[in-house]
């Protein structure tokens, strides 16, 4: 039964530590595997989470690399599955599978201004990504972050964003779609914060990572491109239905690619010509 | 007489051949006629193969008529495939109970016997070698499928007629199956059958039985068989058909096949390569039993590609062009082939006709710019 037990469609037992309201409808747990391993993935990459007899999504893993000990996921209650997980509580147990999927290549740009352009819930899955730019700050250019909600009630990690602002190798832009009573920041669409984030940055220099949802990152990589940065520093992560996340069950397609597998982070050029058309 | 690998013999009927595999302890899943179609099951003896019948086949339109009566696989292939025993359509991958601390998981065995596919047409063993790449992708392998294809042997007929719906010899996978065989077998226009032994497997059950050696023209007549198979053939895929859907993804001929395709999903199921699946998890009433199931799902659903927000191909016309364009163009770029074999079953089982060849040619035609 070895086989089977290394069946990557078996999930794995993990325990969660800690969990935690984010928004009115977001929560973060943090995951221990019951075996006692130690957790590694890069980040950009996701994993399968069960609920108990409810159901597995995908979720991408928001938190730092450099700690093996938890695994830590954000997730917004949009279905049935997301709503079980979101209602675990400290010391339960869920099924895990992963990590899947491809990293934002954070190691491989070393050197560069590296751009991060978020959208809503799509800095949980660039957050791996911003802790290893923060952790290794030196051996980077520049690191600018330019992220944008809907409202200031829905701003993720807002604690860590001040904590990020306040640092003074930083640039980071926080935007909204509507303001509220008591917002003093920026409101408007992430590219005019984009733009004014760059002004004076030589778009060579930059490497960019998108996420967020796909209408963001097209107009967002339209901007890059307009600012000088070449498509082939421009990464965006891409969401599709998964049953699987190892290239079996077909769902997750687009175009030749299997975003489970071949994602979900993709270089633009790569998905370039199919993003743009609709219903791919 | 002892039978060798690549060697060529002839026999009379089938039956012994069957008989050899019985004893050897194979299941025998073979052609059967049921439910007004030839379908694959388990048989016991020759006497159960669907001798004597034939079959009609065009555009939303198949019919078992009876033919020679002394023809044992005048029929091409049926609404089925082996994909059915390989990549089961509802399969359990593991059960769950819940515990004082947490729950516990097990994966779901297999009961797969040793089994031989009698009857493998050329187009149904290119099929079953595509979704072997689909189910070992070089990064992960489903070991369920892995376990049941190597536990198999293949019995191949090599076809003798071909339907008005097949197209292989475009797809350059038939009639004749080349390799991917344990032993196949033609049946001569004269009676009797040429076999060849494509395994150790095939000889060792080739061993048992009493074989006559086959002269060259023997060979002959038996590659006539195939080539006049495919020269029955009238329909064909178009040659470029991977470059041109790639680069038509907006033509006009999608809203065209949109409105006669009802999306019900039927090409998907009678496809011997389509391996899409949904994973299905289940509770007793107790809630502390949880399974999980994997069925075989369809593109042609909505509920596929649905994410957080909506379905991403609301259209027939997106999910029709997903299909045909994972089927005929991002196979190659996927697993290195096209994922169609020319075995014809989606445009005899698509209720309206629609026919893969013809949309695929007319996507590949010029555009009329002109209009009406």
């Amino acid at each position: 039964m070895e086989a089977l037990a290394n069946d990557p469609m078996l999930p794995r037992r993990y325990r969660v530590l800690r969990t935690w309201s984010e928004l009115s409808d977001v929560r973060t747990m943090e995951l221990q595997p019951v075996d006692g391993s130690t957790v590694s993935f890069q980040p950009g990459q996701f994993n399968m989470l069960y609920a108990f007899g409810v159901g597995e999504v995908a979720i991408s893993i928001s938190g730092d690399a450099a700690d093996e000990s938890k695994i830590v996921h954000t997730t917004r209650s949009v279905g049935a599955v997301s709503k079980a997980l979101n209602s675990v509580a400290d010391g339960d147990v869920i099924g895990v599978r992963g990590p899947f999927g491809t990293a934002w290549p954070v190691v491989e740009e070393k050197g560069r201004h590296v751009v991060f352009v978020a959208g809503g819930l799509g800095l949980a899955p660039l957050r791996p990504a911003i802790y290893h730019v923060l952790n290794n700050r030196q051996d980077y250019a520049g690191m600018t972050l330019v992220y944008g909600a809907r409202s200031p009630q829905d701003l993720l990690y807002p604690y860590e964003l001040q904590a990020w602002k306040a640092r003074f190798d930083t640039n980071v832009q926080v935007t909204v779609d509507h303001a509220a009573p008591g917002w003093s920041g920026q409101v408007g669409v992430v590219t005019t914060s984009l733009d004014r984030a760059l002004a004076g940055v030589d778009g060579a220099e930059v490497s960019a990572f998108v996420c967020g949802p796909e209408i963001m990152m097209r107009f967002t990589v339209s901007s890059l491109k307009a600012l000088g940065v070449t498509e082939d520093r421009i990464w965006v992560s891409m969401e599709r239905n998964m049953k699987c996340a190892i290239g079996f069950c077909g769902h997750c397609q687009f175009g030749p690619d299997f975003i489970c597998r071949d994602g979900p982070v993709f270089r633009h050029d790569k998905v370039s010509r199919l993003i743009v058309k609709r219903e791919i | 007489m002892p039978a060798a690998v690549g060697e060529r013999y002839l026999i009379e009927s089938p039956e012994p051949l069957v008989g050899a595999l019985l004893l050897a302890g194979y299941r025998v899943i073979g052609p059967q006629a049921g439910d007004g179609a030839i379908v694959y099951d388990e048989i016991e003896a020759a006497g159960a193969l669907p001798r004597g019948l034939t079959d009609e086949q065009s555009g939303g339109h198949y019919r078992l008529k009876d033919g020679d009566p002394d023809r044992w696989f005048d029929y091409v292939v049926g609404p089925q495939s082996i994909k059915k025993y390989l990549f089961p359509a509802h399969q359990k991958l593991w059960s769950a109970t819940r515990t004082p601390d947490g729950f516990d998981i097990s994966p779901a065995g297999d009961d797969y016997p040793k089994t031989a596919f009698f009857g493998m047409r050329a187009c149904e063993i290119a099929a079953m070698e595509i979704q072997d790449k689909v189910f070992d992708n070089g990064q992960f392998a489903d070991s369920g499928y892995g376990r049941r294809r190597a536990n198999s042997l293949i019995v191949a007929v090599q076809c003798a007629r071909s339907a008005e719906t097949c197209f292989c010899a475009s797809m350059n996978t038939g009639p004749r199956a080349q390799s991917g065989f344990d032993i196949a077998l033609t049946e001569l226009d004269e009676g009797g059958f040429l076999v060849e032994c494509g395994s150790e497997a095939g000889a060792s059950i080739l061993g048992g039985l009493d074989l006559a050696g086959a002269l060259d023209g023997d060979w002959e007549a038996a590659l006539d068989v195939t080539r006049n198979a495919a020269a029955m053939q009238t329909r064909r895929m178009v040659g470029n058909v991977a470059e041109v859907l790639r680069e038509h993804l907006d033509h006009p001929r999608w809203d065209e096949v949109a409105d006669r395709c009802l999306s019900c999903a039927n090409c998907t199921l009678a496809c011997p390569t389509c391996f899409c699946s949904d994973v299905e998890d289940v509770t007793d009433l107790s809630g502390d039993h949880a399974e999980r199931w994997r069925t075989w799902d369809s593109c042609f659903s909505l509920d596929f590609s649905y994410i957080h927000g909506g379905a991403v191909r609301p259209s027939t016309k997106s999910r029709y062009r997903q299909w045909m364009t994972h089927k005929l163009s991002s196979w190659h770029d996927q697993f290195g082939s096209s994922g169609c074999v020319g075995c014809g079953r989606c445009i005899a089982w698509c209720p309206v006709g629609i026919d893969i060849t013809e949309e695929a040619a007319a996507i590949a035609a010029p555009l009329d710019v002109t209009g009406e």
